[in-house]
């Protein structure tokens, strides 16, 4: 993949024109081509280099990737080694110092290149009529490759290793100022050759010859039939679009395809476990479609832990998917009332701002204290500060909550006018009005006078409301018995009440008088 | 590239629908042999069946999950004539250690005087509603008021669709600018039966479905439908599953050229036809985000669709029953990884022992 990835940056984006060309190609086969260094380190660390096995192989390889200065210095080797090789050395050394390359920042035009290299490629076309190698069959070789002789780099097929190779050294050694354009033709009769009809171009191959025929939409075509995922071509694509290039190219979709290939590259992220939140940047980046697939594919995360939730909630709520975030609360808040985890489930409906299941969840509170006298989930309940205007129900169940906490902490004036509000306020549920009532009876008890003449008229009134209002019991039983215990208690009120009032009004009176 | 998972469902006749849930973890077969199973996935990726139950006193043909929104509900329809609502109690620890739950069931809808071939949620921003049709043609559209209260149904509409009806499918869209939709199928091979797809569309002003449109061109029996996840597309995408894999465009045509306060009119375009299967389609189903559709044959292959920046829809990815990938298809190569991810959005019959094949 880094090696179509080069090319394309070679050809595509740095646009070499032709001299600087070839210098790229060479770099780039240099880079993802034949391991050189380490048979090169090979042979220079033993003893007697020349005399090495591999010793004329390296050479060979220097060569056929250019690197001429390096072959240079092997070839002076042979020579201390070798004395009677010792001249051939040296001329075949001469020849590879004097091949005219283009260096960059140099002045010379391409005009002026091409004719320098004419002349020297004449001189080394003359070496060899005159069999100057003649007698070593090797260096002979050497020559033929630097006078780019097709037969002698095709007997080097197993060095070269692959036909781009057998390109970029052919063009190397007989083409240096190749143009962009006509690059194509040499790498098709270079893959033509290379193969020799023995086998077919394999899908890699096809991928580079799109590259070389400057064909970008073929190159993304055939990298999504041969690689196995979208990675590769969604961020070629992403790069080639931010060069516009693909508009250049006479694209016209061009943003489109950008923009299709990295949803289908974070929708493949969104699959994964933790990926999905790479996959969720890579969405932001789509200007279309971008948002409604991250609203439609965010939503079946699944949810395994609270901590992912948070995540997942942190997301959308960055970019109000407020949608997004009401659902997956009800979600979760659902769950929760289903594992009658009460307290996750305030809390849930409350991020979900959503009033109806924080009622609903409110009522299961109250019903589960009526059952058994008591909270669950007090923090939660005793914190709710401003959360508790989400809904009747929920603000009710807070300051319920907090007469109890007043009459804990003995503050029972404070106590007391809280109840009374909750009863007067209409916030209560009727339901919970018997309990209210009764609840003010240890109010009442208490040896100090807790209610004001003016707060027990209230409670009275509240009290005969109530009582005139009760639904009738119409089922025998235990609801009879109900009613019964809650009419002694009603009784047992009216009775401290009237009691309450009337020392109510004595203190009232006395203080006043005093 | 695609992985199969086999899973030894032990059901004890035919299974005729799966059904995976919203998030993918989890998934519900039904079968010939009265059951539904339910499957979960564990962390490690594997399914284990947590609740068997008999749910009907005939085939169940199939089985769907209603949106978490509403808890862990399933529905169910089959050849006793009945629909039924499930919901699955948490169960005691006991249950819980050994990975078993309960569900039980909320309400059975009886109104059908003949076999319920299918029954689908409707989105969720409609509340608690579901759809059933039946073979003698009748579409019955139901809603729970309450959503706590899953045993209170009530019936809303009855749409007669003058054929026998096999598969029904809610537009997913939310768009205000949609009204709800529904499209039913038939397989009804008599004579006179001629279009077989339907699309009805409910109606602001007199509060009820009408028949918005009829496919004219799908004449052989149809076995399943699926309207496309809408993306913000003005225009809706139906997929159906007859003798072949056909997509279908249907474009609204603007209101104020039709008369008001009647049902919309729409431009209705064939975009694909596959007839890759060279036998009968039974099943089709969407991908999250209706980019990829998943169909299922008689030839024993689910076949995956995909339309290219162009709109062209071609084939990416051929799966055997078995398992095993199918040579020789040079579009093989396009294979989505993200499709095996999808895979757990889509339905299709070919897990477990059989393929879902219906008698008649």
């Amino acid at each position: 993949m880094e090696l179509i990835w080069n090319l394309c940056e070679i050809l595509f984006i740095e646009v070499a024109p032709a001299g600087a060309l070839l210098l790229h190609l060479l770099d780039w086969v240099r880079l993802h081509v034949c391991e050189v260094d380490s048979l090169l380190a090979d042979v220079l660390g033993s003893e007697n280099p020349s005399k090495h096995d591999s010793f004329w192989k390296l050479v060979t390889i220097l060569v056929l990737q250019g690197r001429l200065d390096e072959a240079r210095q092997m070839l002076s080797k042979e020579a201390d080694a070798s004395p009677s090789s010792a001249g051939m050395c040296r001329i075949l050394g001469d020849l590879m110092r004097t091949m005219p390359v283009l260096s960059p920042g140099n002045t010379q035009t391409l005009t002026e290149l091409e004719l320098k290299w004419q002349h020297w490629h004449e001189e080394c076309e003359r070496h060899l009529q005159d069999s100057t190698f003649a007698s070593s069959p090797h260096l002979e070789s050497l020559c033929k490759i630097m006078l780019g002789d097709e037969a002698a780099l095709l007997e080097q097929k197993e060095l070269l290793n692959n036909w781009y190779h057998f390109l970029v050294t052919r063009l190397l050694y007989s083409h240096p100022t190749v143009k962009p354009i006509d690059l194509h033709l040499y790498a098709q009769s270079s893959l033509d050759l290379f193969l020799g009809g023995e086998s077919s171009p394999e899908p890699l191959d096809n991928i580079l010859l799109a590259a070389f025929e400057f064909d970008i939409h073929q190159v993304i075509k055939e990298c999504s039939i041969a690689l196995s995922n979208w990675w590769f071509v969604a961020h070629l694509t992403d790069l080639l679009d931010h060069c516009k290039l693909l508009q250049s190219h006479n694209l016209y979709f061009g943003s489109n395809m950008r923009e299709f290939l990295l949803l289908e590259y974070a929708s493949g992220l969104f699959a994964h476990h933790s990926l999905w939140q790479l996959g969720v940047d890579y969405f932001d980046y789509c200007p279309e479609l971008g948002r409604v697939s991250l609203e439609l594919h965010i939503e079946r995360i699944p949810l395994s832990t609270e901590q992912k939730a948070l995540k997942v909630l942190r997301i959308c709520e960055q970019r109000q998917m407020t949608e997004q975030v009401r659902s997956i609360c009800k979600i979760l808040a659902m769950n929760a009332v289903r594992n009658n985890r009460l307290g996750s489930a305030l809390s849930w409906s409350i991020r979900a701002k959503d009033a109806a299941f924080a009622t609903l969840v409110s009522d299961r509170f109250l019903k589960d204290y009526c059952e058994r006298g008591s909270f669950s989930d007090l923090d939660l309940i005793d914190n709710l500060g401003p959360a508790m205007m989400l809904s009747d129900r929920l603000t009710f169940l807070g300051k319920y909550r907090e007469f109890h906490r007043f009459y804990g902490e003995k503050r029972l004036t404070d106590a007391a006018s809280l109840l009374l509000s909750l009863m007067t306020s209409q916030i209560a549920p009727r339901s919970f009005w018997v309990i209210l009532l009764i609840d003010a009876l240890p109010l009442l008890e208490e040896k100090e006078v807790v209610f004001s003449a003016e707060q027990t008229y209230e409670l009275m009134r509240c009290l005969e409301d109530f009582a005139s209002r009760r639904p009738v019991w119409r089922e025998p039983g235990v609801q009879r018995i109900q009613e019964d215990v809650e009419n002694t208690k009603l009784e047992m009120l009216r009775l401290a009440l009237a009691r309450n009032l009337g020392r109510a009004i004595i203190k009232e009176g006395s203080l006043e008088g005093s | 590239m695609f992985v199969a998972r086999h899973i030894p469902a032990d059901h004890k006749d035919l299974i005729h629908d799966v059904s995976f849930d919203f998030h993918g973890r989890r998934m519900a077969t039904c079968s010939s042999d009265q059951s539904v199973k339910v499957w979960d996935k564990s962390e490690s990726g594997d399914w284990h069946c947590t609740a068997s139950w008999k749910t009907h006193s005939g085939s169940v043909w199939r089985v769907t999950w209603a949106h978490p929104e509403f808890g862990q509900v399933l529905a169910s329809c089959s050849f006793d004539r009945t629909a039924a609502v499930w919901e699955e109690i948490v169960g005691e620890s006991n249950d819980k250690l050994r990975g078993q739950s309960h569900w039980v069931k909320r309400t059975t809808l009886v109104d059908s005087r003949t076999s319920v071939t299918d029954v689908k949620f409707a989105p969720k921003h409609m509340g608690l509603m579901l759809a059933t049709c039946s073979a003698d043609g009748i579409v019955r559209i139901y809603e729970a008021p309450d959503v706590m209260n899953l045993s209170q149904w009530s019936l809303q509409h009855e749409i007669s669709c003058k054929l026998s009806c096999s598969c029904i499918s809610w537009n997913p869209s939310s768009s205000r600018a949609h009204s709800p939709m529904i499209a039913v199928g038939s397989d009804d091979s008599s004579p006179n039966a001629m279009a077989k797809v339907q699309i009805f569309e409910y109606n602001e002003n007199t509060r009820k479905y009408a028949k918005a449109e009829t496919l004219m061109t799908v004449t052989d029996p149809v076995h399943d439908i699926a309207f496309a996840p809408n993306l913000g597309r003005s225009f809706h995408i139906l997929a159906i599953a007859t003798k072949d894999v056909r997509i279908f465009t249907l474009k609204p045509v603007r209101k104020e050229l039709t008369s008001s306060g009647g049902p919309t009119k729409f431009e209705i375009h064939i975009v694909a036809q596959f007839d890759n299967h060279n036998s009968q389609v039974w099943r089709v189903s969407w991908n999250i985000t209706g980019t990829v559709l998943a169909s299922s044959g008689d030839d024993g292959c689910v076949r995956l669709w995909k339309a290219n920046y162009m709109d062209n829809w071609k084939c990416t990815g051929i799966l055997k029953g078995n398992g095993s990938p199918v040579n020789g298809n040079s579009q093989q190569g396009n294979s989505n990884p993200s499709l095996g991810s999808n895979i757990p959005n889509l339905q299709n019959s070919l897990n477990g022992s059989s393929s879902g094949r219906k008698h008649s």
